[in-house]
């Protein structure tokens, strides 16, 4: 849990081996409500820092999921395509969204860590 | 009926009648009518034909009517009473209108009628385009575009038809604000274009400095909607056109809440390039109340050689339909729609123009944003405006007098019901937390303001009482209770299916 970084638009990446596992927080799954359907990236898609990675969508809206970090992807997890309720059940665990190969490991430095995250989460 | 929650022998809730499903109720052989034995003759469709039975249900004649009838007895409509939806316009469409557009002469033309034969109708589609090109203060106007979302898909067409012709092909990008229609982005999407959203500033309108800090020779235009998705005019709109052009850019402007300005301002005097109108949500008949949609487009000098065909010219020997991407339209960006446009909604526009008048349609403009004013005002002490000051044609609330409460803005719609009153949009735009977005237009009248008004003051009161659960556990008068809509989603069920296993192959 150390080293999980998380951006202003809620989304967490956690690193191992160069390979960062990148997924929604649990503020964000809350304030989408139930999740409903999930899209995810094809596996070998090059991603930019910030650009649109997947889409969730719940009864209330559509949105879409942006990659904290650049690289290409690796790995997507089917398990919440088929169960989009999952990501509402452990959206900081097994719910993770897609893995990536990091393309610039510096960008990780612009995230936040969990005690700034959760400073920012009481501004909102 | 065990499940009855009325405590009635049949389900039923006084003369609202319990209805199951048609195929529920079908029984085979049953039929309203008689009809011979068909002869014996040997089939023909070889692998065509038919394995199994269609399924269709045997019913009689009455049965097959009251099925409809209390069908119908469940639905809501503009005609039964007060339909606030945020941003769909939900006005009553005069009679008036129906009047004329079943006049045998209208309702009996078939679009590939000789021109000669149709002269009246050319006429009528001539003085309505005449009058959408006056009201607008633009020199064009292409009125084939089906609905809003083909008229967004004409004005880009045509926006990208002029950067190709001056060999422009450099322009990837077209921006749109935070709080636009889906549409917008959508529509620039599917022309080829990538969105780049415009924040919005602590007023709710477009952040000026934002917009022209994206601006460049990358950028083909921009969409805007004014009044805009949070029932706000965009006072920066001359500058953020000026920026735009000097940008090299063309001006879209998304024409869905001129309900709200016509008779008083002309978006052509705003710099705009081109602008859908709804006729079925400006001219009346809205939604479910009159007709289908249209969406004429009306166009600046700079974009009017693009206009698709067909369109209505003056000739010598009387009006003419220009169909040909050739002479006069030879810089068309080509034919959006088969045939005319929904000739239909041109005559009850014109009806509505023509029995209001000019005077009378500023005035319904002006009833509209009074009407919404007051609501605002009425209920700005106990709901919470995310921007300050007067709104145009709908007035915005957000869900932060909720806050701790545990009652959602959708709590709150469900509880509309019953008392008699359809939903305001809920969620959007997507801008504002919770969004409450209520369009009462200019039809509703004092009492029935007043009356949803109070309906409001008391939800709140109840909520402030800790009376939560009566939020939470509403509707309790409708037919059904709350769906279940995550499951919907979820797991949905699409098609009834038999349960005797003889009709399995049954549509």
């Amino acid at each position: 849990m150390a080293d999980r970084k998380f951006s202003k638009d809620h989304e967490w990446v956690e690193v191992a081996g160069g390979v960062g596992t990148v997924g929604i927080t649990d503020y964000a799954q809350g304030q989408l409500g139930d999740v409903v359907f999930v899209e995810l990236p094809a596996v070998g898609k090059k991603l930019g820092k910030g650009d649109n990675a997947a889409v969730v969508e719940s009864v209330k809206a559509a949105s879409e999921v942006y990659t904290p970090v650049s690289g290409d992807v690796t790995e997507v997890n089917q398990a919440i395509v088929d169960d989009p309720a999952k990501v509402n059940a452990e959206a900081e665990g097994g719910a993770w969204f897609f893995k990536l190969k990091l393309g610039n490991a510096a960008e990780l430095g612009d995230l936040m860590d969990r005690a700034a995250y959760d400073a920012y989460l009481k501004t909102l | 009926m065990s499940q009855n929650p009325h405590g009635t022998v049949t389900g039923n809730r006084g003369l609202q009648l319990e209805e199951p499903l048609i195929f529920e109720q079908g029984v085979a052989g049953r039929t309203g009518v008689d009809l011979p034995a068909a002869p014996q003759v040997k089939s023909r469709l070889g692998k065509a034909a038919r394995k199994g039975t269609i399924g269709l249900p045997g019913l009689s004649e009455p049965q097959a009517i009251r099925h409809y009838t209390r069908l119908s007895q469940k639905n809501f409509a503009i005609d039964a009473g007060m339909y606030p939806l945020g941003s769909c316009t939900m006005k009553h469409n005069p009679r008036l209108n129906e009047k004329m557009v079943r006049l045998p002469g209208l309702a009996d033309l078939h679009p590939m009628q000789p021109q000669s034969t149709v002269q009246g109708a050319l006429a009528l589609i001539d003085t309505l385009a005449h009058w959408l090109k006056t009201l607008t203060g633009m020199p064009a106007v292409a009125m084939s575009p089906a609905a809003g979302a083909q008229g967004e898909l004409c004005g880009v067409m045509a926006i990208k038809a002029a950067h190709e012709a001056k060999g422009d092909h450099g322009r990837k990008v077209i921006l749109v604000p935070e709080s636009a229609h889906g549409t917008n982005p959508a529509t620039a999407a599917a022309c080829g274009y990538s969105v780049e959203s415009i924040p919005a500033n602590e007023r709710g309108r477009v952040d000026l400095d934002a917009l022209k800090a994206k601006l460049g020779p990358h950028v083909a235009g921009i969409m805007i909607t004014n009044p805009n998705t949070c029932g706000l005019f965009e006072n920066d709109i001359v500058e953020i056109g000026k920026a735009v052009h000097a940008a090299g850019g063309y001006f879209y402007c998304d024409g869905a809440n001129f309900n709200a300005i016509v008779g008083r301002v002309r978006p052509g005097d705003l710099g705009i390039d081109c602008m859908h109108i709804n006729l079925h949500k400006t001219f009346s008949t809205p939604h479910g109340g009159g007709g289908p949609g249209s969406g004429p487009v009306v166009l600046s000098a700079a974009l009017a050689p693009y206009a698709p065909v067909p369109f209505v010219v003056h000739g010598p020997d009387g009006f003419k339909l220009v169909e040909e991407e050739a002479g006069e339209a030879a810089k068309a960006f080509g034919r959006l729609k088969g045939f005319h446009g929904q000739m239909g909604m041109f005559v009850r526009a014109l009806t509505y123009m023509m029995s209001h008048g000019s005077d009378g349609m500023r005035q319904a403009s002006e009833d509209a944003v009074l009407n919404a004013n007051y609501i605002q005002a009425r209920l700005g002490d106990i709901m919470t405006a995310p921007f300050p000051g007067p709104c145009m044609h709908e007035a915005l609330f957000d869900d932060r007098f909720l806050n701790g409460s545990g009652v959602s803005t959708l709590d709150m719609a469900k509880a509309l019901i019953d008392e008699g009153f359809h939903p305001m949009t809920m969620y959007f735009p997507l801008v504002v937390h919770g969004a409450f977005l209520i369009e009462p237009t200019e039809s509703e009248h004092k009492a029935t303001l007043d009356q949803f008004i109070a309906v409001m003051r008391s939800l709140v009161e109840r909520i402030k009482k800790g009376d939560t659960q009566f939020l939470h556990d509403a509707p309790k008068l409708t037919p059904r209770r709350r769906l279940d809509e995550t499951l919907a989603a979820r797991k949905p069920v699409l098609r009834w299916r038999p349960a005797a296993p003889e009709r399995q192959a049954a549509e």
